[in-house]
């Protein structure tokens, strides 16, 4: 009924029908090749590492050991390292993130925030190499000293001495997560400024003519319509920070240890990739593959806990009222 | 207005593709016109130089695998382009095993290795292949202690510290190796190795294996590989560049590092004890005692690790280049041919200049005459 409505008012309604039809196989086609292209990735990469699967069975995810010379390969402790080491980046990136997001979008001045915004975007653009390359030129020899410090004081303490354990040079978890963190802030500092913008200005208007102060007007109006956005701002975050390979490959250590000090060296699933890639043969290069299956399996497990604990979030802080 | 603007655009970008177009064979013919001078050029001056100029070779090579050797490969593959301007050859690196999975794949025309195809790998080659070695070099053991010049280690002493089994500089294994400077000989040591993958580490590890690994006194325990299970409280850095930046950077390091990195960090290295028990300084002449010493099989495989002889320092690493004995294709063997040819003979020359050392004179020949089992297709 509206259809022939509509087609009588147009006389580009004919051509349009079939333009809506193209549109829309486009886009079904555009997203399933995605979905082809990921399943395409699975597939072969899964196949290529079957060696090493097959030989090293489900010890391959609980063994501690890896060690190519004698050929066992166990991930276990590579899967610790990319956790580890992205749960630092994120403790130490994120409330600066939201901070800097917050301080440009609520707090400075225009003009102010205009410099804010592009030098933080500049650093979006610096290839990881070249934070690698300073990490472990600058950063690392720098460290050792600190990390002794920080022992000293720390140490003694019960539980929390445990993070601060002995130092074994300037590579080690921290390095990495604060190599990482460097890295991740200006995406979820961009994104998060966005989705801040998006906070409606008669939300904010209401907060301050309740009388809020500004820090309570952001905690009752910004955070909560964020509270979703931000958490995928940190999700892709957390994504870049387990992906990342050389800058982290240079200043983690390769310790290839399991335990929670920070000043310990460690090694993460794309950094052993990176390293090893070019000696491996046979079974060897099969486990590198499967490393880089159980990254995409891992990445993806932590992603949909991520959305699952958003979804939860916004239904129960916003059920009323929506 | 629109349309004008249009068809301005259009006429200036097809003007563009044009003058492209025409600066493109221009360039042709400029590139065409040029080599033919200068291989004449060349021609003569090699005429000059050597007596017999040889047959010019047209085809282009894509080699990867071993980085030890690749300085010298990249040196050979500037000095082959100045005699032969009509053929190419890239070399990319990226490791031995990559270079020999490359092989296999036939990705590339020759493959760069610092050890040997496992037995149980040769089956995954597309044909049989020949071993063409090129240098060797020593690789250091350098180390960051103030006021000693010339540390001595033998290989008992270096498992151990390596291992972590000694600790401090003053313990009494180094000490009576090293008496003269017993007291500049204190504070800790800190291992440093390699985060990568690599036949340096393979060859250091083979070195300490065959010395007092498990064949012997059973000291060295992390068997050997290109990547070994390094203790938890060993520093590592990426590539020879990065280990000799810890040894550099940390005092009471001590690290294994290739002699044209070392020398470049100005670091200090050790003597090592060979397996005559004199202790050896890691130079070219040493590394050649050590290829000389060394029993060469018949398909040219050869280890100078831990070989006989006064004067030969016991971790002279060595490296080859594979290819395979049946070309498939006529101009690219020949341009093999030519290209190894050229390194087994003006190319020894070169390699001392840029810390190589060069073959034997008898391995350099055993080495020509195995260019002879390239065959080309007719």
């Amino acid at each position: 009924m509206t259809a022939t409505s509509i087609e009588s008012q147009s006389d580009l309604s004919g051509k349009n029908r079939v333009g809506d039809r193209a549109f829309r196989w486009a886009t079904y086609a555009a997203g399933a090749f995605v979905l082809v292209v990921l399943s395409a990735i699975a597939v072969t990469t899964t196949r290529k590492a079957w060696p090493a699967f097959d030989e090293m069975g489900f010890h391959f995810f609980t063994s501690r050991r890896w060690v190519p010379n004698e050929g066992v390969f166990g991930a276990r402790a590579l899967i610790f390292g990319t956790l580890y080491t992205a749960v630092i980046a994120l403790v130490l990136a994120v409330p600066v993130s939201i901070g800097i997001a917050l301080f440009t979008t609520q707090v400075a001045p225009a003009r102010l925030r205009r410099w804010i915004v592009s030098v933080v975007d500049l650093l979006a653009v610096i290839p990881s190499v070249v934070f690698g390359l300073w990490g472990v030129l600058f950063l690392a020899p720098k460290l050792p000293g600190f990390f002794e410090n920080l022992h000293d004081i720390f140490g003694p303490v019960p539980l929390l001495g445990r993070l601060f354990g002995t130092q074994n040079g300037g590579k080690s978890f921290l390095t990495a997560g604060v190599i990482l963190a460097i890295m991740i802030t200006p995406i979820i500092t961009s994104l998060s400024r966005e989705v801040i913008d998006t906070t409606p200005p008669s939300d904010r208007e209401a907060a301050y003519g309740l009388g809020a102060t500004r820090w309570e007007m952001i905690r009752g109006a910004v955070l909560p319509h964020s509270k979703g956005g931000l958490v995928g701002a940190v999700m892709l975050g957390l994504g870049r920070a387990m992906g990342e390979t050389i800058a982290v490959a240079l200043v983690v250590g390769s310790g290839k240890s399991i335990g929670w000090n920070l000043f310990g060296s460690g090694d993460t699933m794309p950094a052993v990739i990176a390293n090893e890639w070019g000696e491996a043969e046979g079974t060897w290069r099969a486990a590198l593959i499967a490393l880089a299956v159980t990254l995409f399996v891992v990445t993806i497990i932590v992603n949909l806990a991520a959305t699952a604990i958003v979804q939860r979030s916004i239904a129960k802080s916003s059920g009323v009222r929506r | 207005m629109y349309s004008t603007k249009k068809r301005f655009t259009s006429v200036v970008a097809m003007l563009l593709g044009l003058a492209l177009v025409g600066a493109a064979c221009g360039d042709d013919s400029g590139t065409d016109a040029a080599p033919t001078t200068q291989a004449n050029g060349t021609a003569t001056t090699a005429a000059g130089v050597t007596t017999t100029k040889p047959a010019e070779v047209t085809g282009t090579l894509n080699g990867s695998g071993a980085t030890f050797p690749k300085a010298f490969y990249d040196e050979m593959i500037v000095d082959f382009k100045k005699a032969q301007p009509k053929a190419t050859v890239n070399y990319a690196g990226g490791g031995s095993g990559k270079g020999r999975t490359d092989l296999q794949g036939g990705v590339v025309d020759f493959a760069g290795s610092d050890g040997l195809v496992a037995a149980a790998d040769v089956s995954k080659y597309k044909g049989a292949f020949v071993y063409v070695p090129t240098v060797s070099a020593p690789i250091t053991v350098s180390y960051n202690l103030s006021g000693v010049d010339n540390l001595q280690l033998s290989p008992e002493t270096i498992a151990k510290i390596f291992q972590r089994e000694i600790k401090t500089w003053d313990d009494p294994a180094i000490i009576a190796e090293n008496a003269a400077v017993k007291d500049k000989l204190k504070g800790n040591i800190v291992v440093a190795h390699r985060s990568d993958g690599s036949g340096t580490t393979e060859n250091f590890t083979i070195f300490l294996d065959k010395s007092v690994g498990a064949g012997g006194s059973g000291i060295w325990k992390l068997k050997r590989g290109s990547t070994v299970e390094w203790p938890a409280d060993t520093q590592a850095g990426n590539g020879n560049t990065g280990v000799a930046q810890i040894v550099k950077s940390t005092a009471g390091a001590i690290g294994y590092i290739d002699l044209s990195d070392a020398k470049a960090s100005a670091l200090k290295y050790a003597s090592i004890k060979n397996k005559a028990g004199k202790y050896v300084q890691p130079t070219l002449e040493a590394t050649s005692a050590a290829v000389e010493g060394a029993t060469v099989n018949a398909d040219l495989s050869y280890d100078p690790l831990w070989a006989d002889g006064d004067k030969a320092y016991p971790i002279a690493a060595p490296t080859w280049i594979l290819v395979y004995v049946d070309q498939t294709d006529k101009v690219k063997g020949e341009t093999i041919k030519a290209f190894l040819r050229f390194m087994l003979t003006d190319g020894q020359k070169v390699a001392p200049t840029i810390d190589y050392a060069p073959l034997s004179s008898s391995l350099t020949q055993k080495a020509l005459a195995q260019l002879d089992k390239i065959k080309l297709p007719v």
